[in-house]
């Protein structure tokens, strides 16, 4: 199986999925249509995003965030708090990092939005990701395609002096397993 | 969040005329529309009504309100001409939250406190006339200056705090379409017996720009903030300091508190107990100690009042250039 297909999401699905969960739940969920409209107001929207024109109809309460993950199916971006404090959503919009989970979907018209699906390239992880690999930068790994995608921000703002300035504008992402020094070592590396 | 009507405006007498809610970075209104503490009916989105440049002006800098907080803090000639204000602004949230949230959004930033984010409790801000469950109940990050016994929520600002000491002037456009200029001292309104007042607004009103002064004061600012830990935290206690000094004399001297207040806290008698004193320790702890008086500590925020104390002495000596 090709290896980036292989998500985390499809093997605890496959795993679980057909013992636990309904079968509305299983593998399919990720091309699950849109909530029906629920009334009035309803919003016909097109993102694009990693470089693809997303055409939805949403409502306007909709984050950027939900519509990621519930509507498009792009469950790469977390949510963990859902209040701007986690960085667990953190996906690029323009190329700069951005809480997901803080601006709403509407919004976002016209606005290049680049999430953690959209950093490998033909196959290729992105650097950053290698990165991570190598130095064994994440516990559970819930919290790692927000980190990647704002280490990625981080180096494309200015390259960090040091450990502590990578510490400080890292602080937007929070890891609770406490992965922290080898995320700043996989982040040393993929500056240098 | 409840359902809304979204609107887009395309220009900024659009938006004035719209009746709605401002919405620009939503870091503040997203947030509190999610807990169901702020219900717009109507959100006009402005993100694209330009209001974003930094220009130079003869006397100082004119910043638009959509500038975002990283854009301001990183700006060259801010970083240069208001030094206080570039430190505050990245002493605040963390880099995914300043990259959207916009000065116009800072400057109306509602409070931490969480009585008011927590729709189980009494809120006199939130629901006016319900009571406050702060007052006897967790105080820790609360003001002590400038609270009333309907409400004691601390103002979370860094930006305001240097805005404050640099004495900026708020621009404000008016559904008439007319511009009005309001000095920030008098934007943020103390709680007194209407906590769920909170600037000097007109409801269709929007802040275009802030204008800051570039004085040689204000190149010399400096902001320090004491938090719970080192980065990504709300102030304690802050303070933003800017000294002028002739021959080791203080010819001027501004400041303003942050993490204490229920609006950013300035105290003009202190500021002026500086001029021609030597600029030392020992005059700094006198115009600290003279910033501090009347403050109220509640039951777990005592320590506020001499951590607030040193916070001004400590910004002073930084921008005197008297070892800490």
């Amino acid at each position: 199986m090709d290896e980036i297909t292989l998500t985390r999401r499809v093997l605890l699905v496959t795993a679980v999925g057909a013992a636990v969960l309904p079968a509305c739940a299983g593998v399919k969920s990720r091309e699950m249509p849109p909530p029906k409209p629920t009334g009035d107001g309803l919003i016909d929207l097109a993102l694009t995003v990693n470089g693809e024109k997303k055409t939805l109809h949403i409502e306007p309460r909709v984050t950027l965030l939900d519509a990621l993950r519930e509507n498009l199916g792009l469950t790469g971006t977390k949510k963990g708090c859902d209040m701007g404090q986690c960085g667990a959503c953190t996906v690029l919009i323009d190329g700069k990092r951005v809480n997901s989970c803080l601006q709403l979907a509407v919004q976002q018209e016209g606005r290049s939005i680049t999430t953690i699906e959209g950093l490998a390239r033909n196959g290729k992880l992105h650097a950053m990701q290698q990165a991570f690999i190598a130095h064994d930068a994440f516990q559970c790994g819930y919290c790692t395609p927000g980190q990647i995608l704002s280490a990625c921000a981080l180096l494309q703002e200015r390259k960090p002096a040091d450990d502590d300035e990578i510490r400080e504008r890292m602080s937007g992402n929070i890891c609770r397993c406490g992965a922290y020094p080898n995320i700043v070592a996989a982040i040393k590396e993929a500056a240098s | 969040m409840r359902l809304f009507i979204f609107q887009r405006a395309q220009s900024v007498d659009e938006a004035v005329n719209a009746q709605g809610a401002f919405l620009a970075g939503g870091t503040s209104l997203v947030d509190l529309m999610k807990l169901e503490v702020l219900n717009p009916d109507k959100v006009v989105d402005i993100t694209r009504i330009g209001l974003d440049k930094i220009q130079e002006e003869a006397s100082g800098l004119r910043i638009g309100a959509l500038a975002t907080n990283t854009d301001v803090a990183e700006h060259p000639l801010v970083k240069q001409k208001l030094p206080a204000l570039s430190e505050a602004l990245l002493s605040g949230a963390s880099p995914q939250l300043r990259n959207v949230a916009t000065v116009g959004g800072n400057l109306l930033q509602r409070t931490r406190c969480a009585y008011y984010r927590d729709l189980g409790t009494r809120c006199n801000k939130r629901e006016p006339g319900s009571g406050c469950d702060a007052i006897d109940g967790w105080t820790r990050m609360h003001a002590i200056l400038g609270g009333s016994e309907q409400c004691i929520a601390a103002h979370p600002s860094d930006m305001c705090v240097a805005l404050a000491a640099l004495e900026a002037v708020v621009r404000v456009r008016s559904a008439t379409g007319s511009d009005r200029d309001l000095p920030i001292a008098e934007l943020h309104l103390l709680p007194g017996d209407h906590p769920e007042r909170e600037f000097a607004l007109q409801s269709a009103e929007l802040i275009t720009s802030v204008f800051v002064p570039a004085t040689p004061l204000a190149a010399k600012s400096r902001y320090i903030k004491v938090r719970d830990r080192q980065a990504y935290a709300f102030a304690l206690a802050s303070c933003a300091a800017a000294v002028e000094i002739d021959g080791g004399v203080v010819k001027a001297a501004r400041f303003a508190l942050g993490g204490v207040g229920t609006k950013p806290w300035r105290v003009p008698q202190a500021e002026a107990m500086l001029t021609g004193q030597r600029a030392d320790k020992a005059a700094f702890a006198k115009a600290a100690a003279r910033a501090l008086e009347g403050a109220q500590p509640r039951k777990h925020n005592a320590f506020k009042v001499e951590l607030a104390k040193r916070a001004v002495v400590r910004a002073l000596s930084l921008a005197a250039g008297v070892a800490t």
